[in-house]
């Protein structure tokens, strides 16, 4: 085998018999380059995530400028308080991955399992809070193409007396605002689902005994993508709900 | 200064005994390994069959074109063959050809690594690219579609009643197995290289690859959603892009071809590195500048996304965006002749054989330049008005694309036929093929540019009675190129029992993958190599081969 | 290059958690307020701010690039790259079209 000549050539010290933990995979040398890997191979995916919202975050930024009365009275149709408290839960469930990941790093079973339930609680709690803005929405008609009315955007609304009624061309457009909102929230909710059933899987694991022996990378891992959805939702709260607030 | 090599004599080389083909046995033993290169052989197998219903596509469309009027089919059927044969052939061919037969195959052996850092997901990347075969597959049965390949809205939104979300998902699913092909390659090069394989010592096969893999992640979930919003507003009409909501349909092309912009270069890049490999080998000398020829790819990457929108400047984009990305593009045509200059210099005072792979090599040289500086032509601003949708552009991308990226993909094939396989393909057969794709290629599509500049416009299936001469020339050419893409069906087919044993090395080729029996084991080295030497360095090989026999069985 | 390197690897306290997490939260309540008050054109500004804000230190602490590889860190800023690029590249064409909404 010529392999052989060519690692014999240079190598005096000889190829280092590794005593091989149990969750390293063959094609790895060590277990160091296996996470490095593994988290590198993390940080791509994410950086494709970010491109896959980035066409919304642009479409979002071009049709703002475009129709901005619409976007205005669109948004303010939002429930800031609902939008806030979102924001807080996700925060907070952030915090208890990072905890998760924290206590499968010292190895604390139980805490591990503790903190990954608290996710899981957190992440549906923002879920069903979304569901309800959702539901809030559907019953005032504002989901373009199933169930949409200009009716509350022609009319001087309840809840934003200060808002006047725009002109029937300008509230048509109010069908992209929340064409955006719905297909961006739709999307992060898509996310969310994914994150949140990947979580069971997870805990199961871990009630299992799993991730508390030195092998830790799919929790870090999936930290990674639990934080990068975070990240998402702190960029879309502010842009659909708060910046046309006050005009 | 080059080394002359007298190749080894094949006949007294052997198959091994053990190899990755022969490990493990049955059906299971595929549809489930891990291994990178039988996963290699899965996608070779698949986007062969692909290959050859997109050029059924093809050839369909030439006969419709051998008269003026639209006799062979009604043109909405007409419309339906060549979106097909355009999604066919880009999304299922194309973007994955090089890189997921070849460069699957080589790229851990290239950076001294057992597998890619992702078994898994590779394979995934597999089954996703079936998966969005049988989707469009279910598309082109069910009633087929005729939005053109670029789903341009609002035709593919409200005006079409064919099966354009079951195409568009296809795509979406194909999109994720090229994504997740780049993920593999760019975690496999950083970080799986043997000890010794930096950076620059790795053959330029790896670095197009790197490039090519970098547009897969960053370019295709822009397509991704662009899709998605498609599809959404196809079925429930939400208005990201329906002009009667307040939507714009440019930001569909904007989204649409800042992927499929860089996906150009996602297809000819990997046949670059096909290209360099070939070159070097068989004039037996060191790619010339190296560094820059490296780097060109990267070049290409990075520019690759500051040029889409020269695909819509007759579309209603502002004069002065147009401006800009019109001077965009012409900086594309550095890196690429940076290219074509380096192979040429390293020809020079080479010792030059004409194997089959160099001869797809020539042609690749010959063929990219046309189609590369046609492209210049079409990215200055007045030329494009007056050529743009018309066959020039037609002969311009499959200059690029067939004459480019076929020709690059089969020299691969045949190349590392002897490596994937363990046995020689015909030689006398094999150039005669390559010679037939040369001469259909350009008797197929050199009249196309000429019927472009005079004004045929593309997409229709009637045309007047004066373009029809140059018309036969092409359906004739079409018909020399059909023959020229069955041979290798052929007689590759017939090798894989009767071909003559290779051997390791039968190119004498410097390359990791070279210096491994033929087919390689399973994983790859029988020790992790350890590389001292530089790549194409062809004294080292010679005085390797002084030394060490060599041997065909690990 | 590829020889395995043994940087140890680092593990953030919960202290340090916690703070981070508490900053959120207080960022969170703080431009929801801010909202409310009229800024004009800076209150898009502002938001867009203090979310950038936000997202670092998740990207830093919970996601631990600060303690991680050049390369982590390369690939991060990639991302941020080419999502300005398909944004700066779309708007020359926005901004300055002769029959645009601009």
């Amino acid at each position: 085998m010529d392999s052989h000549a060519l690692a014999a050539q240079t190598s005096e010290t000889g190829h280092i018999e590794h005593a091989h933990p149990p969750h390293l995979r063959h094609h790895f040398e060590t277990v160091e380059q296996q996470r490095e890997a593994a988290s590198f191979g993390m940080w791509l995916f994410l950086l494709t995530e970010i491109m896959f919202f980035g066409g919304l975050f642009c479409a979002y930024l071009i049709y703002r400028n475009w129709y901005y009365p619409a976007f205005v009275v669109g948004s303010h149709q939002l429930k800031i308080w609902a939008g806030t408290t979102n924001t807080g839960v996700l925060i907070g469930s952030s915090f208890t991955m990072a905890m998760a990941v924290y206590s499968s790093q010292v190895r604390n079973r139980a805490a591990l399992i503790g903190y990954l339930l608290l996710t899981i609680v957190l992440g549906t709690v923002f879920l069903g809070i979304k569901g309800y803005e959702w539901h809030d929405e559907w019953e005032h008609h504002h989901v373009p193409g199933l169930n949409f009315s200009v009716s509350d955007f022609v009319h001087t609304s309840a809840a934003y007396p200060e808002d006047k009624p725009l002109p029937l061309d300008m509230a048509e457009k109010t069908q992209v605002y929340f064409s955006l909102y719905f297909a961006m929230t739709g999307m992060h909710a898509l996310h969310m689902i994914i994150g949140v059933s990947l979580l069971i899987i997870l805990l199961a694991q871990a009630w299992g005994g799993a991730y508390t022996d030195g092998h830790m990378t799919t929790i870090e891992n999936f930290g990674l993508y639990w934080h990068f959805v975070d990240i998402i939702w702190i960029f879309l709260f502010p842009l659909l709900y708060l910046i046309s607030r006050h005009q | 200064m080059s080394t002359i090599v007298s190749l080894p004599d094949q006949s007294t080389a052997t198959l091994p005994k053990v190899s990755y083909l022969n490990k493990e046995y049955g059906l299971k033993s595929w549809l489930l390994t891990g291994d990178h290169k039988r996963i290699a052989i899965l996608y070779l197998i698949s986007i062969t069959f692909f290959f050859f219903i997109g050029g059924a596509m093809a050839g369909l469309i030439r006969l419709e074109l051998l008269t003026p009027a639209s006799d062979l089919m009604a043109a909405d059927t007409y419309n339906k063959v060549f979106t097909m044969h355009g999604i066919i052939m880009v999304f299922l061919f194309l973007v994955p050809s090089v890189p997921a037969t070849i460069g699957n195959f080589l790229i851990p052996i290239m950076v001294g690594a057992k597998d890619l850092a992702f078994p898994k997901i590779n394979l995934l990347s597999w089954y996703l690219y079936i998966a969005g075969g049988i989707l469009l597959m279910t598309a082109l049965i069910s009633g087929g579609v005729d939005t053109g390949w670029t789903f341009t809205t609002p035709l593919s939104t409200h005006y079409l009643n064919t099966h354009v979300i079951t195409a568009g998902l296809a795509v979406f699913v194909a999109g994720f197995s090229s994504i997740f092909t780049g993920l593999n390659f760019i975690v496999t090069i950083h970080r799986m290289r043997a000890p010794g394989m930096t950076w620059f010592r790795l053959p330029l096969f790896v670095w197009s690859h790197y490039a090519a893999s970098i547009l897969m992640v960053l370019g295709t979930p822009v397509l991704a959603i662009t899709l998605v919003l498609v599809i959404l507003e196809r079925t429930i009409g939400i208005g990201v892009f329906d002009p009667a909501k307040g939507g714009d349909p440019l930001l569909f092309q904007h989204l649409f071809w800042f992927y499929s912009h860089p996906a150009v270069y996602i297809m000819i890049l990997p046949g670059m590195g096909v290209i360099s490999e070939v070159i070097s080998t068989f004039s037996r000398k060191r790619v010339f500048g190296y560094t820059a020829v490296a780097f060109s790819s990267v070049a290409i990457a990075v520019f690759g996304f500051f040029v889409w929108a020269h695909h819509m400047f007759i579309m209603g984009v502002s004069n002065y965006s147009a401006l800009v990305f019109s001077l965009l593009t012409m900086l594309v045509a550095v890196p690429s002749a940076i290219k074509i200059f380096n192979w040429a210099a390293t020809l020079y005072k080479g010792s030059i054989t004409f194997e089959t792979p160099m001869l797809y090599a020539f042609g690749f040289m010959g063929l990219f330049t046309i189609g590369g500086l046609t492209g210049v032509f079409l990215g200055s601003l007045g030329m494009d008005i007056h050529l743009t949708e018309t066959y020039f552009i037609v002969a311009h991308f499959h200059f690029v694309m067939v004459g480019g990226m076929l020709m690059a993909y089969l020299s691969g094939v045949h190349f590392w036929w002897p490596k994937m396989t363990g046995r020689m393909y015909p030689e006398g057969l094999s150039k005669l093929a390559a010679v037939t794709t040369f001469i259909g290629f350009i008797l197929t599509f050199f009249p196309q540019f000429i019927l472009g500049y005079l004004g045929m416009p593309r997409r229709y299936a009637a045309y007047p009675p004066e373009f029809q001469v140059l018309n036969v020339f092409s359906t004739a050419g079409a018909s020399v190129l059909g023959v020229g893409y069955l041979l290798p069906l052929l007689y590759l087919t017939w090798s894989l029992k009767y071909g003559a044993i290779a051997g390791a090395n039968p190119w004498q080729a410097t390359g990791l993958e070279w210096q491994i029996q033929s087919p390689p084991l399973t994983e790859n080295f029988v020790e992790t190599p350890i590389v001292t030497h530089e790549a194409y360095d062809y004294e080292w090989l010679a005085h390797k081969t002084e030394h060490d026999e060599v041997e065909t069985v690990g | 290059m590829s020889e395995p390197t043994h940087h140890e690897q680092h593990i953030v306290t919960p202290k340090i958690y916690l703070i981070i997490g508490a900053t959120l939260l207080v960022l969170t309540g703080a431009t929801t307020a801010i909202s409310y008050v009229e800024l004009g054109v800076f209150n898009a500004v502002v938001a867009l701010a203090i979310a950038c804000i936000k997202a670092s230190l998740v990207v830093l602490f919970f996601m631990h690039v600060k303690y991680s590889s050049k390369l982590t860190k390369l690939t991060v800023a990639a991302g941020l790259f080419t999502f300005l690029v398909l944004i700066t590249m779309t708007m020359t064409d926005y901004i300055s079209r002769a029959w645009g909404l601009w």
